[in-house]
């Protein structure tokens, strides 16, 4: 067997709950992102640029879009003899059958697929976060300090310093200590959970901890690792970095997207992000369309009027209709004289003619008020929205709905409809 | 499936002008995302045809650069798969190809350790979708030696560039001109043939003997009233490009609706994908009736037109009824018109370029400064 010096894991098993309806079917890391990538695009896309051509994908939560979408690694060249992308779901065992109970337990349930290629340094991913890193840099660093363990940690605005995990070092960037969401931080820097170790001291962790339930590798082995004299590292990270982990801050990312020359550039020659496409074909936009501030997929028909949005391949958007600020994802198809403000509406939905998204005043959501709210009207994938209806703020819509879920043709502000279950 | 697929791709042709100076024709870019070779390529590979040769010459370095790998066209098979076959200097020929039934002779090879039973041929450089397996049992079912594709062009059309063929009622083909000054139909040979491998291994050695090296002239043509050779009517859309007005014209086809609903439907046309971010539309972009592709970055007015893959168009551009080709930056205040831009090009600001009443190739050998 050859050796790889370094492979990563990469963590998207996770359900991702706060953003709600999006996530009810497909996991966070296979949830779409700029018009047409999934959001495990960036990890996957930076371990290729990298050189680190050996992943290990641990699914666990609704995996078959991520199954679909990662196949066997061909657009991120990650189709190899030996190593290339691996997807690892939990599965039984002789003595236990258990989920992955925690972020390292899923590593530690795995160690055969490690061992596997006998590396010298493993690197743990999440496949939630929207960046650009060169792990070869880190890796760097992480040999020059000789160190055990290594985390990535980005400098964050002191006021908001208290939402996060910081780490707290001394000159030469060693860590001295941890403190989570402390009330008066005494770092801004916060951890990524971006991960470097030499597989030896992981291994020797993990099974250590073994017994430990919900085995976690910020609560569990970090601190671990810290208290038996490991050298641990912080790797200071200045880039964009973003954690799309709420409704409200995935829409902004997507939305920061559409500046004249954005933060996180996608047109970048030297650091492509790679995905998984079936439409290759150009869009149309037609006679009467009008597209400004807006990005759009490949395959696209806009027959009406596009402002500040970001739009998804496959998208039909009829005569007349305007969408402003807000995301489709990729196969929607919304009818004519549409007025769409401010929602984020996810794959493959059919939205009929009339009907108007983001009215009102925004009231507070009676379902879940921590989930749905920053002003957005949230609709689920495979959803039908019919024509002629009227939906406010801070809404969610799931399933294929008729004219009698909206009474007098209305979903007020702050109201949901979810309509769960298989449909004949 | 019971053939195996030839395709001609390495064919030049004056009349592209200086757009064939850079590729084949083949390879040019079409409809927005494809390559020429893209459909021949496809129609294989969705009639379940293995085993497929493409047969390059004429500056093949843009076309071999994508074919370089077959597995875009699901051709990266352990059971057959892609070939490419450049010209080669063996002991016995030291020549180029010096024809379409030379290309194939000196590839006789292939042909004689294959094992399926009849071969399709198709040219490089036509735009359409097709099942062959049709024209398969269409050529089993007339008990046919050779059956050939062909079109019914619009009367109007001008098909002196064409081979032309006349069928009687039962389909078999009485007359075929190639390239006649007056042509006799609008009936046009669209460059597809079916036919038994063996009896075309038997017709290549022979023309071989004879020095003759056109497959249309030296085999088709005078075969015509010895073998039975049968006529294939293509009804849907088939188009070649192997001018520069045919492949303006080609290029334009896929503003139509029911153009572009026809090629996007399945079976799909595959090609090489490229990894370009989704198209951006900045303040100032005035975008109406065009198509664009992934990658382009638009801050002015572009009508009636279509841009491949990532284009720049710079600030108060005006750009109308133009083929913009890929990897274009277009600096501010250009005014392009009646145009085909050649890819990788560099259009300076303040600029304009105007085909008149006709198209104007624009090949320019500006420097690029990126920063």
């Amino acid at each position: 067997m050859i050796r790889k010096e370094m492979i990563a894991m990469l963590l998207a098993g996770g359900q991702g709950s706060r953003l709600g309806v999006l996530t009810s079917d497909v996991a966070k890391p296979a949830v779409a992102f700029g018009g047409k990538y999934r959001i495990i695009d960036f990890p996957l896309s930076n371990c290729v640029n990298s050189g680190i051509d050996t992943v290990g994908v641990l699914t666990q939560y609704q995996p078959l879009r991520l199954n679909t979408h990662i196949g066997i690694g061909i657009p991120w060249d990650l189709d190899r003899n030996h190593g290339g992308v691996t997807v690892l779901p939990p599965y039984e065992k002789s003595d236990n059958s258990e989920w992955y109970s925690g972020t390292a337990n899923a590593i530690y349930q795995n160690l055969n697929y490690i061992d596997s290629y006998q590396p010298e340094y493993v690197l743990i991913l999440s496949g939630d976060h929207i960046y650009k890193m060169n792990y070869e840099v880190m890796l760097d660093f992480h040999k020059e300090n000789n160190a055990d363990v290594t985390i990535a940690a980005m400098p964050v605005p002191w006021e908001e310093a208290s939402r996060f995990g910081l780490v707290i070092t001394d000159e030469n960037k060693q860590i001295t200590e941890f403190e989570e969401k402390p009330a008066n931080p005494r770092s801004n820097l916060a951890s990524m959970g971006i991960y470097i170790f030499n597989w030896s001291v992981l291994r020797e962790a993990l099974v250590t901890m073994s017994e430990q339930s919900n085995c976690d590798f910020g609560k569990h082995i970090i601190p671990y690792c810290r208290e038996n004299g490991r050298r641990l590292f912080a790797y200071e990270y200045n880039g964009y970095w973003k954690d799309v982990g709420t409704l409200g801050s995935y829409w902004e990312a997507n939305m920061e997207l559409i500046d004249l020359i954005p933060e996180f550039n996608l047109y970048e020659e030297y650091w492509k992000i790679y995905t998984n496409s079936d439409t290759i074909e150009p869009q149309y936009i037609s006679a009467d369309a009008v597209t400004e501030r807006c990005i759009i997929g490949e395959g696209s028909e806009i027959y009406g009027q596009v402002y500040g949005s970001v739009i998804g391949a496959g998208v039909v958007i009829g005569k007349n209709t305007v969408v402003r600020d807000s995301i489709i994802m990729q196969d929607t198809v919304i009818g004519d004289n549409v007025t769409i403000d401010k929602a984020i509406v996810a794959e493959n939905v059919s939205i009929g003619n009339n009907v108007e998204l983001g009215v009102g005043e925004p009231a507070e959501n009676k379902l879940n008020k921590s989930v749905y709210s920053f002003g957005l009207v949230t609709i689920g994938e495979n959803s039908v929205v019919p024509s002629g209806v009227k939906v406010g703020k801070n809404t969610a819509i799931a399933g294929k709905t008729t004219k009698e879920d909206y009474p007098e043709g209305l979903l007020a502000g702050g109201e949901s409809i979810i309509k769960a279950g298989d449909i004949l | 499936m019971k053939a195996l697929g030839i395709i001609l791709a390495g064919g030049n042709n004056s009349r592209m002008q200086e757009l064939s100076n850079k590729r084949a024709i083949a390879a040019m870019p079409v409809g927005g995302s494809y390559r020429c070779i893209d459909f021949a390529l496809s129609n294989m590979s969705n009639s379940h045809i293995q085993r497929v040769a493409v047969l390059t010459q004429y500056n093949a370095r843009s076309l071999n650069e994508h074919l370089s790998s077959s597995k875009w066209w699901d051709f990266g098979r352990k059971q057959g798969g892609l070939y490419v076959f450049n010209p080669t200097v063996t002991s016995d020929n030291a020549w180029w190809y010096r024809g379409t039934a030379d290309a194939m002779l000196r590839n006789i090879d292939f042909l004689k350790r294959s094992h399926e039973p009849y071969v399709i041929i198709a040219s490089g450089d036509c735009v359409y979708k097709m099942d062959y397996n049709k024209v398969l049992e269409f050529h089993i079912e007339k008990k046919a030696d050779i059956t050939i594709v062909c079109k019914d062009m619009p009367m109007e059309e001008d098909v002196s560039r064409f081979g032309v063929v006349r069928m009687n009622e039962d389909s078999r083909i009485v007359e075929f001109e190639e390239k006649p000054m007056i042509a006799q139909s609008n009936t046009i040979s669209a460059g597809i043939y079916v036919i038994r491998r063996r009896q075309l291994i038997e017709m290549l050695e022979r023309s071989a003997e004879e020095n003759r090296y056109d497959f249309v002239n030296d085999i088709l043509i005078r075969y015509k009233n010895m073998k039975r050779i049968y006529g294939y009517k293509i009804e849907e859309y088939w188009n070649n490009i192997s001018t520069v007005e045919s492949y303006y014209q080609t290029n334009m086809d896929f503003l139509k609706p029911e153009v572009r609903k026809y090629f996007r439907d399945e079976p799909k046309i595959y090609s090489k994908v490229d990894d370009l971010p989704p198209a951006k539309y900045n303040v100032g972009s005035d975008v109406r009736n065009s198509l664009v592709s992934s990658g382009c970055i638009i801050n002015s007015k572009v009508e009636n037109s279509v841009l491949f893959k990532k284009v720049f168009v710079g600030k108060n551009c005006v750009i109308k009824n133009s083929i913009i080709l890929n990897d274009v930056y277009i600096g501010d205040n250009t005014h392009i018109e009646n145009c085909i831009v050649e890819s990788r090009d560099t259009l300076r600001a303040n600029t304009f370029f105007s085909g008149g009443d006709g198209i104007k190739v624009v090949f320019e050998h500006n420097e690029r400064y990126v920063i």
